[in-house]
């Protein structure tokens, strides 16, 4: 049964398309990998399914919370790594504080970076970075993980963390869609493949 | 062809040479003065604005043909008219400028040309009510900075009771007297009748405050030269040419040839005493002056004033910081709106703060002082330090929120678009991410912006404030020169800003922690 149903979405910028007739579906606990090429159009389809950028045309249907780990990271600068991952669910989702702290620190933890948990962002590595906004996307727990060129910052024995990591997460029950242009990366992590060209999405495998 | 380019290159020769030549057969008298002053004394002819006309013109005329030269006129504002006449910006002063103790110590200065009657001014129907200074005890009296009305106003004060208002023209304080902004005027008698002419509703009481006496100034090594003037007004005064010109400006009395007699009387260079002030006249309201105002003040004694005007230039520094503080949470808080809307708002209310923005922004402070407390006053009257603090608060507002957007745009949108996808609302996202962020980024231009609204803050004088570089002029024109006060007040304002720069930095380094 799928989670994720993207039917004929289009999405525009500027009056150019940038996603033509994207159709795509994802089920429970399956990671799903978008390949192509820098500016085929990966990036926009991932923010049009997280409701950043409005779809011109089609629909897509999504369990919300939708949580969506960016390229850059975009950890909030002006706070810890342990408030990074804390403030959604005390402000959103309204959690006594006390208990989103202590989840929070089991969080990090449980991505390797537990011992991180009171550092700025500027502080942290690329690799430690991403695990903290990983943490931060997984706090408000959403039934799917959207990620933008995980691998961009990592080196060869970090990604082999990663994919392992994802297939844990995956194998909790989660959907994740992975946009990606490394193979090696999708095939490692990766139940399916779709290939994004020109806003189009092709299934390969 | 080229013979005519040729008689016109030597022509133009010919002029330039001769030009030094004809100089030197007729010194320039060079005479300083303020136009602003405006008539009787030196204003800017109405037919032809690049001339000045008032009987101060015609006695610099007197002294120029009297010195066999040509008198060019030299604008200076009045209240720094000592300050040019010690430096020799001009050969002599002649504006309205009182003959004072502190004058004569740091100036050459001239023999009294015209005696004034200092006179109290009151609404008419309070003209039974306020016939003295003793008569407004708790009032506010209005004045013209620098002067000796504003001395007799500080006497008047500890003695009296009264609250001192001062103003740096004379025309203002009129018109607030009759807003009701100030419940009299005291200025000399020239002012007064001007002042009871140009506004309805006005009466100068009879009692005479106070005697004094107009002067030209030079600096204090042109002495000799100051002598010749001194026969030139001795003889205008034994031939009738002064009492014309002043006959001429309707402002001649009984009081000037008592004046020349004493003046022609005693040959020296002061036949008349500084401390004439302390009363010519038997009117029952004549003041004496404090005996301090009086002396002519010797360094020690400069430096005994420097210890009596401490307290003073504290207080009026406790203005500065007061109205500096409340001008700046002012800007803060309105320049923050103004960013948000300009970021966030709709596009008719991005437009009107844009314009808001450019129009405060494109124009002097000092006219927006001046619109605010005299401009709107047929409106609204704004109590002075009320305009002063919008006046300072909204200007500054406007350079903030330009800060602010600065500071919110430069917050990456990335961070932006995570808090979306997290669930946070606009205005979560607002106070939880960007505005914390922007702030920090804001801090050290602020901290700038408060530095130079502790300084511009001077600006408020014009609409009767009294804060530090007022208060430092004042004292300045006491002593009669600005070494001293200057000093004092440059170590009062380094004492409030170096504090505040150190604030600053630490809350910037807290601001990393946070």
């Amino acid at each position: 049964m799928s989670v994720l149903d993207v039917r004929a979405m289009e999405v525009r910028r500027g009056g150019r398309l940038i996603v033509a007739d994207a159709t795509f579906a994802a089920a429970s606990g399956e990671v799903v990998a978008l390949m192509g090429a820098s500016g085929a159009g990966k990036t926009t389809i991932l923010r049009a399914i997280a409701g950043l950028d409005s779809i011109e045309a089609g629909t897509v249907t999504i369990p919300r919370p939708v949580g969506m780990v960016f390229q850059f990271h975009h950890l909030f600068a002006n706070m810890s790594a342990h408030r990074n991952v804390w403030l959604a669910p005390v402000h959103v989702l309204r959690q006594p504080r006390a208990e989103a702290e202590r989840r929070a620190l089991e969080l990090l933890a449980s991505l390797g970076v537990g011992d991180r948990a009171s550092a700025m962002p500027h502080e942290l590595s690329g690799g430690e970075a991403q695990r903290v906004a990983i943490a931060r996307a997984l706090a408000i727990e959403p039934h799917i993980l959207l990620m933008d060129e995980p691998t961009a910052s990592l080196d060869a024995a970090r990604r082999g963390d990663l994919a392992t990591t994802l297939r844990r997460l995956a194998s909790e029950g989660r959907t994740i869609i992975i946009a990606t242009h490394d193979a090696e990366f999708a095939r490692a992590c990766a139940h399916r493949e779709l290939t994004v060209e020109g806003g189009r999405v092709h299934v390969v495998s | 062809m080229s013979t005519r380019v040729f008689a016109f290159v030597l022509f133009v020769c010919l002029t330039l040479l001769s030009a030094p030549l004809r100089s030197q057969n007729l010194p320039e008298l060079r005479w300083g003065g303020d136009a602003e002053g405006g008539a009787p004394y030196v204003e800017a002819d109405a037919a032809d604005p690049t001339r000045v006309v008032g009987f101060d013109v015609e006695i610099a005329q007197l002294l120029a043909s009297g010195l066999g030269a040509t008198p060019r006129f030299i604008q200076v504002g009045f209240t720094s008219i000592d300050a040019a006449a010690s430096r020799g910006d001009f050969d002599v002063g002649l504006s309205g400028i009182e003959d004072t103790p502190a004058r004569r110590a740091r100036l050459a200065v001239t023999v009294p040309y015209y005696e004034f009657r200092e006179v109290l001014t009151v609404r008419s129907s309070d003209k039974d009510r306020y016939r003295s200074l003793a008569d407004l005890r708790g009032r506010r009296v209005a004045t013209l900075g620098a002067t000796l009305a504003y001395d007799l106003l500080v006497d008047a004060e500890s003695r009296d009771g009264i609250v001192p208002v001062t103003y740096e023209d004379d025309v203002h304080p009129y018109s607030d007297l009759v807003l009701g902004r100030v419940d009299a005027v005291v200025l000399d008698a020239i002012l007064a009748q001007r002042g009871v002419r140009r506004n309805s509703g006005l009466t100068n009481q009879a009692a005479v405050l106070a005697v004094g006496h107009y002067v030209g100034i030079l600096s204090a090594e042109q002495s000799a030269l100051r002598d010749r003037m001194n026969a030139i007004l001795r003889d205008a005064m034994r031939d009738g040419r002064l009492e014309r010109i002043f006959r001429r400006w309707d402002v001649w009395n009984d009081d000037q040839p008592r004046l020349y007699a004493r003046v022609l009387a005693d040959k020296s260079p002061y036949p008349v005493p500084a401390s004439s002030l302390v009363s010519s006249t038997t009117a029952p309201d004549a003041t004496t002056m404090t005996p301090d105002a009086m002396r002519t003040l010797s360094p020690p004694q400069t430096w005994e004033a420097a210890r009596r005007y401490l307290p003073a230039l504290l207080r009026a520094a406790v203005i500065t910081i007061v109205l500096s503080c409340l001008s700046m949470t002012l800007a803060v808080i309105t320049g923050a709106l103004i960013a948000s809307g300009r970021i966030y708002g709709a596009g008719p209310l991005r437009v009107a703060l844009t314009g808001y923005v450019e129009v405060i922004r494109g124009t002097p402070l000092l006219l927006q002082l001046f619109v605010l407390y005299f401009g709107l006053a047929a409106i609204v009257q704004l109590p002075a330090f009320l305009a002063a603090l919008l006046g300072l608060g909204l200007n500054y507002a406007a350079y903030e929120s330009e800060i602010y957007r600065g500071a919110l745009e430069a917050v990456p949108s990335g961070q932006l678009d995570a808090a979306r996808t997290l669930g946070f609302s606009e205005r979560q996202t607002f106070f939880l991410v960007r505005a914390p962020q922007a702030f920090r980024l804001a801090l050290a231009p602020m901290t700038n912006d408060f530095v130079a609204l502790l300084k511009d803050s001077s600006l408020v004088s014009v609409i009767t404030v009294v804060e530090l570089t007022k208060e430092t002029s004042i004292f300045a024109a006491n002593i009669g020169s600005w070494v001293i006060p200057g000093m004092m007040c440059a170590a009062i304002y380094l004492a409030m800003s170096l504090p505040l720069a150190r604030l600053a930095r630490r809350i910037e380094r807290g601001w990393r922690h946070g």
